[in-house]
C-alpha cells in the first residue's frame, strides 16, 4: 500500500472545497486591522473530492470493530449498533442548542432531550444499584475526577480532612491520576500471590486519613474478588468511601451491582458497557452514580420530573460541587447508550454479560496450554496471560501483538496490568462469534509454536502493513508534532 | 556491566564522583540499561538546594519515567546542558559525558551512607534474581 | 435485540471446552449474598420500536426556532462531507491508536488536526484534543501552575461564566488564589490587571472575543504578564481566527477553546471538542495524547503517539493530567471541516459572521428603545440594552419563533435588561429583518 501524502502536501492554491456564496447583507466597514491577523492561516486548499478521497483513504488504514476482531482488554470493544448512530443524528436532538432550556420560557423547548437524560439516569440507577446519577462527566477519567471531588465534598461536609486515596497496584493509571488532580495523595496496595489485593497490607494502610478506596470490579486481571464486601466493610468502618471504577461493568450486568457490593460512588463508561463507539479515542461518557449520602453534592444542573410530567433543570443545590462540564454531558453519547439499553432490555443485558464471560473463559481455556496464565481462576469478561514462556525465545508481548496485526487482528492490551510481566489482556466481548474466536485462538496457538521454532518470524512482524515498526525513540527525542512549512 | 571503582553509589542507581567539595552526579550503567533508550531528562536548576535521597531529576524512555534522587545534600552548581539535545549520551557514556549535574555537597558524613563499587556490584547482582 | 451470534450448540461446545456445566457456573466467584438485589429493567424492544420512541422525543424538542443564541456555542453550517467522512466506521469504531501499524489513518489525521490548530492559533504545538473548552482551560491553568511553581491566577471576567465556574469547581481542593478583574466598556481593564499582577502570579487568563463578543488586542497586557514571569492564556473562538489576531501574534503562551464551531453539531451540549495549543517549551507540560511523526525501520514516514511519559497510563499520580478518552472523532470532524473550507473558506466564514452581526447591529439599533452597545468592536456577537427585563422579551420572542439571544442577567448582576445576540453565517438578511420587526412588536 502506498503512503498517503499529508493534506498540507496536497495544497493547491486556488482550489476550493467549500464556498459560502455571496454575502446577502451590505458590507460594513472591516474590523480595524489592529485586531486582525497579519497573515492568513496557512490552511491547505483542496477540492471537495480531494478532501473526501484523502480522509476516505486514511480511514482504510485503520483497524476498527467493523473491520477487525478487536480484543483489546479493558476497552470492551463490542459491536456498536448502527441504529444508535441514526437516532443521535435526528435533527431534533443534534440541532438543539444547550442553552435553550435555560432561557426564560425555554423550559418547554427541550422536553425530549431532558426526558432522555432523566430516563437514562433512572436506568443506570437500576443497573448499578445506586440512588442517583449525574450524566455530566465527559469520559471515564472525567467521571473518576468528578467522583473523587464528590468524595472530597462529602468529607469536608462532615468536617474531616482526609488526605489519602487507596488504589491497588493493578489499577488503571487514571485512578491514581484522578486522585492526585483532585488534591489527594495515593497509597498503593500490592496484589497478593493469589491475584487478589493483599488484605493485610490493605488493613495496615486503612486509617482515619483515608478518604476513599478506588477499585475496579472485576479487577484488571479479569477476576471477581469474593472478598469485595469485606474490603468495603473495612473501608466504611474506617470512615472511608468506596469508589467503583466501572471499566469492567460489562461482566456484571444483571449478576451483581456495585451498589449492592458496598460501593458509594460509581462511574460507568458508556463507550464500553453500553456500546457507544470509541471514536478513535473518544468521545466517551462517564456518568457517575452515588448513594443517598452523596446526592446533595452532585454537580449542577440536575434534571427533575415535575408533577405535571414535564422535565426541568434544577440548580438549587447549595452543597453541589458546581460545574464539571459546560452542560448536561456528552448528550449524543448518552442518547446512543439509552437507545442501546432500551433495545437490549433486561434479558439482553444479562445475556451480554453471560456471553462476554463465556467468550473470555473459552479463550482462556483454549490458550492456557500455550501461554502462561499467572492466576488460574475462572475469569470474568477478560483473561490475562503472560508471554513469559515466549520471552525465553526472545518473543515479547509486543512481538506477538505485531504478528497479530499482520494476521488482521487488533492485538490484545499488552503490558497492562503492570503487575503481570509481558501481559496479554484479551477481552473478546459478547458480540464476537465462536468462529471468530476459534480463528483468533488458532492464530495465537500458531504464534506460540513459531516462538518455539522460528522466533524471528514473529519478531520481524509486521511485514504486511503499510509501515513497519516505527522509531518511537526518535519520535520522543526529536518531537515532530506538526507540519512545518517550507515557505 | 560497568561499575567504575572511583565512584560512590546509591540503591536507586545514582552515582557520585567526588572531586574536592564537588560531586558529579549521574545514573549507573545498570540504570541506563534497564531504562533502555533514554529520550528526555529533566534536570534541577543551578542554585537549587538538594537533600540526600530527595527527588532531583526525572529520566525518561519511550514507555517509562523514573525519578532520580540526590546522592548527597548540597547545592547544584551546574548541569550537563548537552543532555537536553542529546539524551542518548546517558546510554552511551553514563559515567562521563552522560553525567546529570554537579553539586557542592554540604555534609561529608553522608558519604558513609553510599556504597563503594564492590558493594554496589554485589547489590546489583542480588537484584538480578 | 442483543447482537450476539451464538447458537445453543456454540454455547454447549464452548462450555465443554471450558469444562463448565453451565454459564451460571462461570459466575460462581460472585457469592449468592452479593448477587444483584434487583434488575428491574424494561423488556427488549425492536430497533423499529426504539427508533420510533426516540424520534417522538426528538420531535418534542424545539429546533425550528430561528437561533440568535450563542454564548460560546454556535449554530454554524456543517458541510455534508464532514458527516459523511466522520461516519466511516473505520474511524468511529476504532479505539485510541495505541498500535501504530494498524492505526496510521487515525494517527495521520490527528497529526494534521494538530497542525491545523497550530495554524489557526499561531502557536507551535497542539495536543490531540481535550473534552471541551472549559476543561481545556482548566488544563491550561494547571500547566501554568506547574510551569511557574506559583499559585495565583488572574481571570478576566469576560471569560464565559460557565468556564470560570468550572475552574472554581475543579480547584475547590487545590490551594489556588483567584483574582477576577472587571470588564470595562466591553474590554479587559488594564488598570485593574496591573494592580493585581505580581511575582506570585502563575497565569493570567483572557477570552477573545470575550463573553460579550468584544474583540481586543491583548498584546500590551501579555507583555506585562511575561515581565512578571507568569504565563498568558487565551480562550478563543476558532471561527473568529479566520480574521482575528491570533493568540500567537499577541504573545500568548497557551491557547485553548471550544472547537464545536468547527463542524460539530450543537447536540444539546456535547460531545464537543476542547482544543489546546502552546509554545514549544510547554510541550512536555501538555495534557493528553500527542501524535508525532517519525520513520519506520525502512525509513518511511509514519505517525505514533509520543511524549507518552506525560500521561496517566505511564506516570500515574504524577501525570500531567488524568485524561484518557478524549474527543478524537470531534477533532477529526474539525480537521475535515477546516480542510474543506481551506484558506479562503475560513476567511469567508469569519467575514460572513462579522458582516452579518454588523448588519444586525445596524438593523436593531433602529428599533426605538433598543440601544446597541458599541464601546468596543465585536466579532459575531454583541449586546443590546432593552427597555425591559430581557427575560420577558426572550419569552415573548420564543412565541414568535425566535431564540433571540441570551439574557445576560442570568450570568451578570445588574445586567437584567441586556441581551447577548449571536449572528452566524446561517442567519439570512431576511431572518435578521424579521428578528428586528418581531422585537419591535414585542417591546
Amino acid at each position: 500500500m502506498i503512503q498517503i501524502p499529508l493534506i498540507f502536501e496536497q495544497h493547491k492554491q486556488g482550489c476550493r472545497g467549500f464556498t459560502y456564496g455571496p454575502l446577502d447583507v451590505p458590507a460594513a466597514k472591516s474590523l480595524d486591522s489592529k485586531y486582525c491577523r497579519a497573515a492568513d492561516a496557512r490552511i491547505p486548499c483542496l477540492s471537495e473530492l480531494s478532501v473526501v478521497r484523502h480522509y476516505t483513504n486514511l480511514s482504510r488504514l485503520n483497524f476498527s470493530v467493523d473491520t477487525n476482531f478487536y480484543p483489546l482488554g479493558s476497552c470492551t470493544m463490542k459491536y456498536n449498533p448502527k441504529f444508535t448512530e441514526r437516532v443521535a443524528a435526528l435533527e431534533g436532538f443534534a440541532q438543539l442548542h444547550p442553552l435553550l432550556p435555560q432561557l426564560a420560557g425555554g423550559g418547554m423547548l427541550a422536553q425530549g432531550s431532558l426526558e432522555v437524560l432523566y430516563e437514562t439516569e433512572k436506568l443506570l440507577c437500576e443497573i448499578t444499584g445506586m440512588d442517583a446519577f449525574t450524566l455530566q462527566p465527559l469520559a471515564g477519567a472525567h467521571g473518576e475526577l468528578t467522583g473523587v471531588m464528590l468524595i472530597a465534598a462529602y468529607h469536608k461536609d462532615k468536617g474531616s480532612r482526609r488526605k489519602y486515596i487507596i488504589v491497588p497496584d493493578s489499577s488503571h493509571g487514571t485512578n491514581p491520576s484522578s486522585a492526585a488532580i483532585a488534591g489527594y495523595q495515593v497509597k498503593v496496595i500490592p496484589t497478593g500471590s493469589d491475584g487478589y489485593m493483599d488484605l493485610e497490607a490493605y488493613k495496615k494502610a486503612l486509617d482515619s486519613e483515608v478518604a476513599a478506596v478506588m477499585l475496579t470490579c472485576p479487577d484488571t486481571l479479569g477476576i471477581f474478588n469474593p472478598q469485595i464486601k469485606q474490603i468495603a466493610d473495612l473501608a466504611h468502618a474506617a470512615g472511608a468511601l468506596m469508589y467503583y471504577d466501572g471499566a469492567n461493568l460489562n461482566a456484571l450486568l444483571g449478576k451483581a451491582r456495585p451498589g449492592d457490593l458496598g460501593f458509594d460512588v460509581v462511574h460507568i463508561n458508556l463507550h464500553k458497557t453500553f456500546a457507544t463507539p470509541h471514536g478513535g479515542g473518544g468521545p466517551g461518557a462517564g456518568p457517575v452514580g452515588v448513594n443517598k449520602e452523596l446526592i446533595e453534592f452532585l454537580p449542577i444542573s440536575r434534571v427533575i420530573r415535575r408533577s405535571d410530567a414535564t422535565f426541568a433543570l434544577d440548580y438549587n443545590h447549595p452543597k453541589s460541587i458546581g460545574y464539571i462540564a459546560p452542560f448536561y454531558g456528552n448528550f449524543g453519547v448518552i442518547l446512543k447508550a439509552y437507545a442501546y439499553i432500551l433495545a437490549l432490555g433486561k434479558e439482553g443485558l444479562i445475556q451480554a454479560a453471560e456471553i462476554a464471560v463465556l467468550n473470555a473463559n473459552y479463550c482462556q481455556a483454549r490458550l492456557k496450554k500455550y501461554y502462561e496464565l499467572p492466576f488460574e481462576k475462572t475469569c470474568m469478561h477478560e483473561c490475562v496471560f503472560s508471554a513469559s514462556r515466549q520471552v525465553k525465545n526472545g518473543v515479547h508481548a509486543l512481538d506477538i501483538a505485531k504478528y497479530l496485526i499482520d494476521q488482521g487482528y487488533h492485538p490484545p492490551t499488552i503490558y497492562f496490568p503492570l503487575i503481570v510481566k509481558e501481559a496479554l489482556m484479551i477481552e473478546p466481548t459478547e458480540t464476537e462469534s465462536k468462529e471468530t474466536l476459534d480463528a483468533f485462538i488458532e492464530t495465537m496457538i500458531r504464534i506460540a509454536g513459531l516462538a518455539e521454532k522460528e522466533p524471528s518470524a514473529v519478531t520481524a512482524s509486521p511485514v504486511h502493513m503499510p509501515i513497519k515498526r516505527l522509531d518511537e525513540v526518535r519520535a520522543a527525542r526529536q518531537p515532530d508534532l506538526r507540519w512545518k512549512f517550507q515557505e | 556491566m560497568n561499575v567504575p571503582g572511583n565512584l560512590l553509589y546509591t540503591k536507586d542507581h545514582e552515582w557520585a564522583r567526588i572531586e574536592g567539595k564537588t560531586a558529579y552526579v549521574g545514573i549507573t550503567d545498570y540504570a541506563q540499561h534497564s531504562l533502555g533508550d533514554i529520550t528526555f531528562v529533566d534536570l534541577p536548576k543551578a542554585g537549587e538546594e538538594l537533600k540526600q535521597s530527595s527527588f532531583c531529576a526525572t529520566v525518561e524512555s519511550v514507555k517509562a519515567a523514573s525519578d532520580v534522587y540526590a546522592p548527597l545534600s548540597g547545592k547544584v552548581t551546574g548541569v550537563n546542558s548537552k543532555l537536553a539535545q542529546n539524551p542518548e549520551l546517558i546510554n552511551q557514556s553514563p559515567y562521563d559525558q552522560g553525567y546529570f549535574f554537579m553539586m557542592e555537597f554540604s555534609n561529608e558524613a553522608e558519604k558513609a551512607k553510599l556504597m563503594d563499587a564492590p558493594a554496589y556490584q554485589k547489590y546489583v547482582e542480588g537484584l538480578a534474581e | 435485540m442483543n447482537y450476539v451470534a451464538h447458537t445453543k450448540e456454540d454455547i454447549q461446545q464452548m462450555l465443554s471446552a471450558i469444562g463448565a456445566k453451565s454459564i451460571e457456573e462461570l459466575f460462581k466467584d460472585i457469592p449468592a449474598s452479593l448477587r444483584a438485589k434487583s434488575f428491574n429493567l424494561p423488556p427488549a424492544k425492536s430497533e423499529f420500536a426504539v427508533t420510533q420512541a426516540l424520534s417522538r422525543l426528538a420531535d418534542k424538542n424545539a429546533t425550528g426556532l430561528v437561533n440568535f443564541v450563542g454564548a460560546g456555542f454556535y449554530d454554524h453550517f456543517i458541510p455534508a462531507a464532514v458527516d459523511a467522512l466522520s461516519s466511516r466506521s473505520e474511524f468511529y469504531t476504532a479505539y485510541t491508536p495505541y498500535q501504530p501499524e494498524c492505526s496510521q489513518g487515525w494517527l495521520q489525521a490527528i497529526y494534521e488536526y494538530q497542525s491545523l490548530i497550530c495554524e489557526l492559533t499561531g502557536l507551535d504545538v497542539s495536543n490531540a484534543s481535550l473534552y471541551d473548552g472549559g476543561t481545556a482551560l482548566f488544563e491550561a491553568m494547571m500547566m501554568a501552575l506547574r510551569h511557574t511553581g506559583r499559585n495565583k491566577v488572574i481571570l478576566d471576567s469576560g471569560i464565559n461564566l460557565i468556564y470560570r465556574t468550572m475552574l472554581y469547581t475543579y480547584s475547590s481542593n487545590l490551594s489556588i488564589e483567584f483574582v477576577e478583574i472587571p470588564v470595562v466598556h466591553g474590554q479587559s481593564s488594564r488598570e485593574e490587571l496591573y494592580k493585581y499582577l505580581d511575582e506570585r502570579t502563575a497565569a493570567v487568563i483572557f477570552q477573545n472575543p470575550n463573553f460579550f463578543g468584544a474583540v481586543d488586542d491583548h498584546s500590551d497586557m501579555v507583555e506585562k504578564v511575561h515581565q512578571c514571569g507568569a504565563l498568558a492564556i487565551a480562550s478563543v473562538y476558532p471561527v473568529s481566527l479566520g480574521i482575528l489576531k491570533t493568540p500567537g501574534e499577541m504573545g500568548f503562551d497557551i491557547a485553548t477553546g471550544e472547537g464545536q464551531s468547527l463542524g460539530i453539531p450543537l447536540s444539546f451540549g456535547g460531545p464537543y471538542l476542547g482544543f489546546m495549543a502552546a509554545r514549544t517549551a510547554l510541550a512536555r507540560q501538555m495534557p493528553g495524547r500527542i501524535v508525532g511523526a517519525t520513520v519506520d525501520s525502512d525509513g518511511k514516514r509514519g505517525f505514533v503517539l509520543t511524549l507518552q511519559t506525560r500521561e496517566q497510563h505511564i506516570r500515574r499520580e504524577k501525570a500531567t493530567s488524568n485524561i484518557c478518552s478524549n474527543e478524537a472523532l470531534c477533532a477529526l470532524r474539525a480537521a475535515i471541516f477546516v480542510s474543506l473550507l481551506g484558506r479562503q473558506g475560513l476567511i469567508e466564514l469569519a467575514e460572513h459572521n462579522y458582516q452579518k452581526a454588523e448588519f444586525a447591529k445596524e438593523t436593531l439599533s433602529r428599533i426605538p428603545g433598543v440601544q446597541v452597545k458599541r464601546s468596543s468592536p465585536t466579532f459575531n456577537e454583541f449586546t443590546i440594552l432593552l427597555p425591559r427585563h430581557a427575560n420577558e422579551v426572550v419569552h415573548r420572542m420564543i412565541e414568535k419563533g425566535f431564540a433571540c439571544g441570551f439574557p445576560l442577567g442570568r450570568f451578570y448582576k445588574g445586567m437584567d435588561n441586556y441581551l447577548l445576540i449571536a449572528v452566524t453565517e446561517k442567519r439570512t438578511k431576511e431572518e435578521i429583518r424579521r428578528l428586528a420587526d418581531s422585537l419591535e412588536a414585542v417591546l
